[in-house]
């Protein structure tokens, strides 16, 4: 079917054999994931397949042991307090960057994409070390400064993409018709850019949430967010228990990647 | 001049003139972003980079026996005046229990000092009082070798080259010239190398894997497109830390993958999978495959259906149709690609460190032991000052050839 009619043998040969690597290819990059669901719903504590019997014992373990709550408030905290800063710098600096007298445009793109390039050790020491002068290693502050410079990359490239396609005219006709700035801002702009906004605020939510490097050294036992507590339960000994965190992690990951879709889905239309 | 060009000249600086209040406007939108990155990332290294060269302990634990190094003719053992200030110096030291930060920043360079110094700033505190010289040089007699006192004197310096030289397997001899480390101690730069290779087999993968998904999203139907789509930005959504959770599980001895391997008579006995090579690059090429793939992707679906068709009907062979029609203009795609996957690669941390075995960890890993277990962070901020450097090289390549404004999410 996504063949032209003059193609030789060969050639058939050849797409087919694309098509099934590709086909290959998409069943390894999806099948890891899903290896881990049945497992966490396993009796046992091997990580074999077939299960043999299904039960809720380490989502029990979970939920019961206050070391994993305390890990899941923790990184809900960071990861709320971070969206709400990288959402707000992110959506102001792209405003100004998206207009056409922007001074230094590639520069400023290049230093403010950066915090994506940098190696993440690389930031995490940094921060470390810096941020220690001022007592601000092992608390909550710290982590989340450090997780806004790392998330307001994606909220600049998001909303930016939005103003791509927004009528600026629009933002123009409010002021004309006597709107102050800000209520043209408000009910004007803000309202047709949201979509972009969202998806910038959701990446933010997720990069905090699923942090591990940096929170490894910006945290104490009490700051100890999710990301952090599996790492160390996977260096020491892995057990089932984390495989239920994973897929809690997982689900989280899939209901942000179809509320994000929809995002999309409605900008599009 | 004529009066035109003047004209021109003057209407040009009053149009930018009129224009600076909005740039003004324009910039100050994104003035609070760029001063939270200056000071919650920009300051953060800037101050890694000073870490990677300070040089406090000698400065503060020996004033006074660096006052009297200063005309210390450096060929022979000082005289009594600098051990006398020496002996002074580790009498505050012990007070201040200061003395063994000194003998670790000294151990870097002589090995044998920690202890040394420690044993000195013992036998001070229970001397009466001089003549010293003779005191330190019976507790070795490295207390009366010119080298000894080159090393002191040259950290008596505000900033040092030591940390950034071992990170590059260089050091300074006591003469001051640069060598190269040999044996046991030259490990950096195989590190380096090692990080830079398994970053490259790893771009490699997600290529040869990741180029057939890319063209096949092309000319897919568009539902089955979609599902695709899905495939590959799922992952791309879940934690890396899932994904290499999801590794960890698979790769085990009693694992589903050996379980395969067996069952299929692929094997007959268990393999060694997890804490390898093979597993740290299988693991980092599954966690990669869509950084290569997106910009590959929206390359290709830009280039008409059109092209491969009209190339066949003007005679073209279905392989020279690809490689001299399709293939060369998938190239901004498959560089972006590569680019990202490998600048990615270099900074890999987690994966590595749950995964990989001891000799496939990456100058991340290096990092963090020098900093949580050997408590060296010149050392750790000179390796990432090493790995920052790299990346960034590569990094302004891809600003070269790519564009910061190219970079997509999904």
């Amino acid at each position: 079917m996504w063949l032209p009619s003059y193609a030789t043998p060969s050639e058939r040969l050849l797409r087919t054999l694309v098509v099934m690597l590709a086909v290959a290819v998409l069943l390894f990059l999806i099948a890891p994931l899903f290896i881990i669901v049945p497992l966490s719903f396993s009796k046992d504590p091997f990580f074999t397949l077939p299960v043999r019997e299904y039960s809720l014992r380490w989502y029990e373990d979970f939920f019961g042991n206050a070391r994993w709550m305390t890990a899941i408030f923790n990184s809900a905290v960071a990861a709320v307090a971070t969206t709400i800063l990288a959402t707000t710098l992110g959506t102001l600096a792209a405003l100004g960057i998206s207009r056409p007298d922007f001074p230094a445009r590639r520069l400023v793109m290049a230093l403010l994409i950066s915090p994506m390039i940098v190696p993440i050790v690389i930031v995490a020491v940094g921060s470390y070390l810096f941020f220690g002068q001022f007592g601000l290693t092992n608390t909550r502050t710290g982590l989340v400064l450090a997780h806004t410079a790392l998330a307001t990359p994606f909220v600049v490239i998001t909303v930016t993409a939005m103003l791509s396609t927004y009528d600026t005219n629009l933002t123009r006709a409010a002021l004309s018709l006597g709107a102050p700035p800000t209520a043209a801002f408000f009910r004007v702009t803000l309202p047709n850019i949201m979509p972009g906004v969202v998806s910038g605020a959701i990446f933010a939510f997720a990069t905090s949430f699923d942090e591990v490097v940096v929170a490894l050294f910006m945290t104490a036992a009490e700051q100890r967010t999710l990301p952090v507590q599996m790492f160390s339960g996977i260096r020491d000994q892995i057990n089932p228990t984390i495989m239920a965190a994973a897929t809690l992690l997982l689900a989280l990951s899939i209901i942000l990647f179809f509320a994000l879709a929809m995002l999309t889905r409605r900008r599009a239309r | 001049m004529t009066a035109v060009d003047i004209d021109r000249i003057n209407i040009f600086m009053a149009v930018r003139r009129a224009a600076r209040p909005a740039r003004r406007s324009a910039f100050s939108l994104a003035l609070p972003l760029l001063a939270f990155l200056a000071v919650a990332f920009v300051a953060p290294i800037l101050y890694l980079l000073v870490t990677a060269v300070a040089n406090p302990e000698t400065r503060e634990v020996l004033p006074r026996t660096l006052v009297a190094l200063q005309d210390w003719d450096g060929k022979s053992a000082p005289d009594e005046r600098v051990y006398a200030a020496l002996a002074e110096d580790l009498k505050v030291a012990k007070d201040n229990s200061t003395a063994a930060l000194l003998g670790k920043r000294l151990n870097y360079e002589i090995s044998g000092m920690r202890s040394r110094v420690l044993a000195a700033a013992r036998m001070v505190e229970k001397s009466d009082g001089g003549p010293y010289k003779e005191k330190f040089v019976q507790l070795g007699q490295e207390w009366a070798s010119p080298e000894t006192w080159a090393v002191i004197r040259r950290d008596g310096a505000s900033f040092t080259p030591y940390y950034l030289l071992t990170a590059l397997d260089l050091r300074q001899a006591p003469d001051g010239s640069i060598e190269r480390v040999h044996g046991d101690q030259a490990i950096f730069l195989d590190v380096l190398g090692r990080t830079l290779f398994v970053a490259g087999l790893v771009t490699l993968f997600t290529l040869l894997l990741g180029y057939p998904v890319a063209y096949v999203l092309t000319i897919a139907p568009k539902a089955i497109a979609g599902i695709m789509m899905l495939m590959v930005l799922l992952p791309l959504w879940t934690s890396l830390l899932v994904r290499t959770t999801a590794w960890v599980v698979l790769l085990q001895s009693d694992g589903i993958i050996n379980d395969i391997l067996l069952g299929l008579h692929l094997t007959s006995e268990k393999l060694q999978l997890i804490f390898t090579r093979f597993g740290t690059v299988t693991a980092m090429t599954h966690i990669q495959l869509p950084f290569t793939i997106l910009p590959i992707y929206s390359v290709m679906r830009a280039i008409p259906a059109t092209q491969l068709r009209a190339a066949r009907s003007l005679g073209a062979g279905p392989s020279s149709a690809f490689w001299r029609v399709y293939a060369p203009q998938t190239l901004p795609g498959v560089v972006a690609g590569c680019l990202m996957t490998f600048i990615l690669s270099l900074g890999y941390y987690i994966t590595p460190a749950l995964v990989g075995g001891p000799r496939d960890q990456m100058v991340s890993n290096f990092i963090s032991v020098y900093i949580n277990r050997d408590l060296n962070w010149g050392l750790a901020a000179s390796l990432g000052v090493v790995l920052l450097v790299v990346t960034l090289a590569i990094y302004l390549l891809f600003l070269r050839l790519v564009g910061a404004d190219k970079i997509k999410l999904g």
